[in-house]
C-alpha cells in the first residue's frame, strides 16, 4: 500500500473528530503493538488495530474509512483492556464507523436477509448487528 | 426472597431455556423471580461515542421501571443486556449533565432518574447474595464426573470497571460447576470473542470462531460448553454447523446455558430445561451420565 503523509493531513479535522467521537487522545499511543497482538480478528483485518490509531494520528482519512478492519471490530474490548496507555482503541473504531454511518453509509444491508435467516438469527444478533452497522 | 428481573430480547423466544432454567432454579432455593413491567429492549450494546445519548435512553428507561416498582436493584441473565444496562448506568452516574439531558428527554416518565438502580447479574447474586455454601446444601443431583468449560466471552468480564469478575481469567462459572459437583476443565479461550453480531452478514467468521475455542475446549477433555450469553450461545452452538463444513475433522459438543447444569443439580424436572431449543442435542450425553 502505498501511503502520502503531509502536514495537511495531520491537522485535517478529521483528527479532532475522531478524538472527539472517541473520546480518546491518539497521540498517546506509542505503537507497543499489544492491541494487534491480542486482538482476536486481526486475521480478518487489513489494517490492524495497532495501525488504525497510527493512521488516524496521521489523519489517513480515506485510508481507514475505506478499510475492512473497522468492520471487522467487533467491540469485544481485549485491545481496551490491554492497552499499556489506557487507550480505547475499540472507541477510535466505533469513532470511525459512525462518521461513515452518519453520512447514512450503512454497513449491512438488512433488505438482502432473507426470512429465514431473519427467523433462525436471534433478535440480539440482529439488534446489535443493526446497531453498530447501520445509521 | 423475591428479585427484580429484566428479562431483555431473547430471553422470551430463543433464548427461552436459559429463562426457563434459571426461573426454576431460583424456585427451588427459595427465591421468587419478579419481572419488570413494561422493560424494553436495552439496545443489546452500549454506545461507544461520547454524543451518543439517545442510545442511552433504552436501557436508563429500564432503570425506571425498576424503581417504579420500589426495587433498588434489577438483575440480569443475558450478558449483553448485563454489560449495556451497567455501563449506561455508571456513565450517567459518572456524568451528571448527560444524565440532566436524558431526564429531559424523557420528561413523561414519573421519575427522574438519580442513577440509584444496581444492575447485577445472576452469577453475582448466587455468589453474593445466596453464596455458593448456601448454594452447595440444595444440589442434589451432583453432576460427577461431567467436563464442563466455561466461556464467559466479552461481556461479563470487559471493561474492567464493570467486569463481575478477573477480566483475564474469571472463576465464577468454575466455582459455580463446581458446587454443582462437576469437574472444569481450563483453557484458553475462555474470554475469547466468538464473533458477536458478525454471526448476521460474516457467518463464516463466527464458525471459524466457534471451531477454535470449542476446539480448545474439547482439547482439554470438555464434554459440554456453559455459556450465559444468548448471542454467544447461538453462535457457538448454532454455528456448529457451518463449523463442521468448512473444518470436517471438527467435532459437534453441546453448548448449555450454565442454568440448564444448575437447574439438573437442584432436581429441577426436564421440561424446565427446554433442550429442544440447543441446537446441538445434549440429552443423549447428560443421558448416559445418569442426569435426566
Amino acid at each position: 500500500m502505498r501511503i502520502n503523509i503531509s502536514r495537511k493531513k495531520i491537522r485535517d479535522s478529521f483528527v479532532d473528530k475522531v478524538q472527539e467521537l472517541s473520546g480518546q487522545n491518539l497521540l498517546a499511543c506509542y505503537q507497543c503493538g499489544k492491541c494487534s497482538a491480542g486482538c482476536p480478528a486481526v486475521s480478518e483485518m487489513d489494517i490492524l488495530p495497532n495501525q488504525i490509531i497510527r493512521f488516524a494520528q496521521l489523519g489517513l482519512k480515506d485510508e481507514l474509512l475505506a478499510s475492512k478492519a473497522i468492520w471487522i471490530c467487533a467491540s469485544c474490548m481485549t485491545c481496551n483492556a490491554r492497552c499499556p496507555k489506557g487507550i480505547n482503541i475499540a472507541e477510535v473504531i466505533e469513532a470511525l464507523r459512525q462518521i461513515l454511518l452518519r453520512k447514512r453509509e450503512d454497513h449491512l444491508k438488512v433488505k438482502k436477509l432473507s426470512d429465514k435467516e431473519k427467523e433462525d438469527i436471534p433478535p440480539i444478533a440482529l439488534i446489535s448487528s443493526m446497531r453498530k452497522y447501520t445509521s | 426472597m423475591k428479585i427484580c428481573y429484566y428479562p431483555g430480547c431473547t430471553l422470551k423466544n430463543h433464548a427461552k431455556n436459559f429463562e426457563d432454567s434459571t426461573i426454576c432454579s431460583l424456585k427451588a432455593i427459595g427465591v421468587e423471580v419478579d419481572e419488570l413491567d413494561r422493560w424494553n429492549c436495552c439496545g443489546t450494546v452500549f454506545s461507544l461515542t461520547t454524543d451518543d445519548l439517545i442510545h442511552h435512553v433504552a436501557p436508563i428507561r429500564n432503570l425506571i421501571r425498576a424503581k417504579e416498582a420500589n426495587y433498588d436493584k434489577v438483575m440480569t441473565l443475558c450478558a449483553m443486556c448485563y454489560n449495556t444496562l451497567k455501563r449506561a448506568n455508571e456513565r450517567v452516574k459518572s456524568d451528571p449533565d448527560s444524565l440532566e439531558v436524558l431526564n429531559n428527554f424523557m420528561d413523561r416518565e414519573k421519575i427522574k432518574y438519580q442513577g440509584d438502580v444496581q444492575v447485577y447479574h445472576l452469577l453475582e447474586f448466587l455468589k453474593n447474595e445466596i453464596t455458593f455454601e448456601n448454594l452447595a446444601e440444595k444440589i442434589i443431583k451432583p453432576l460427577k464426573k461431567l467436563k464442563v468449560a466455561s466461556y464467559y466471552g466479552c461481556l461479563l468480564v470487559r471493561p474492567k470497571e464493570i467486569g463481575l469478575d478477573d477480566l483475564e481469567n474469571p472463576t465464577i462459572l468454575e466455582d459455580l460447576m463446581a458446587v454443582c459437583g462437576a469437574d472444569s476443565v481450563d483453557f484458553p479461550f475462555k474470554t475469547e470473542c466468538c464473533g458477536a453480531y458478525q454471526t448476521v452478514d460474516r457467518p463464516e467468521i463466527v464458525a471459524e470462531r466457534t471451531f477454535q475455542i470449542l476446539s480448545s475446549a474439547q482439547s482439554q477433555g470438555a464434554e459440554v460448553v456453559v455459556v450465559s450469553c444468548p448471542l454467544c450461545a447461538f453462535n457457538l452452538d448454532q454455528r456448529q454447523k457451518k463449523a463442521v463444513e468448512l473444518f470436517p475433522e471438527f467435532k459437534n459438543i453441546p453448548v448449555l446455558y450454565f442454568t440448564q447444569p444448575l437447574a439438573i443439580a437442584l432436581g429441577c424436572p426436564e421440561e424446565t430445561l427446554r433442550f429442544d431449543l440447543n441446537f446441538i442435542d445434549p440429552k443423549p450425553l447428560l443421558k448416559e451420565k445418569g442426569f435426566i
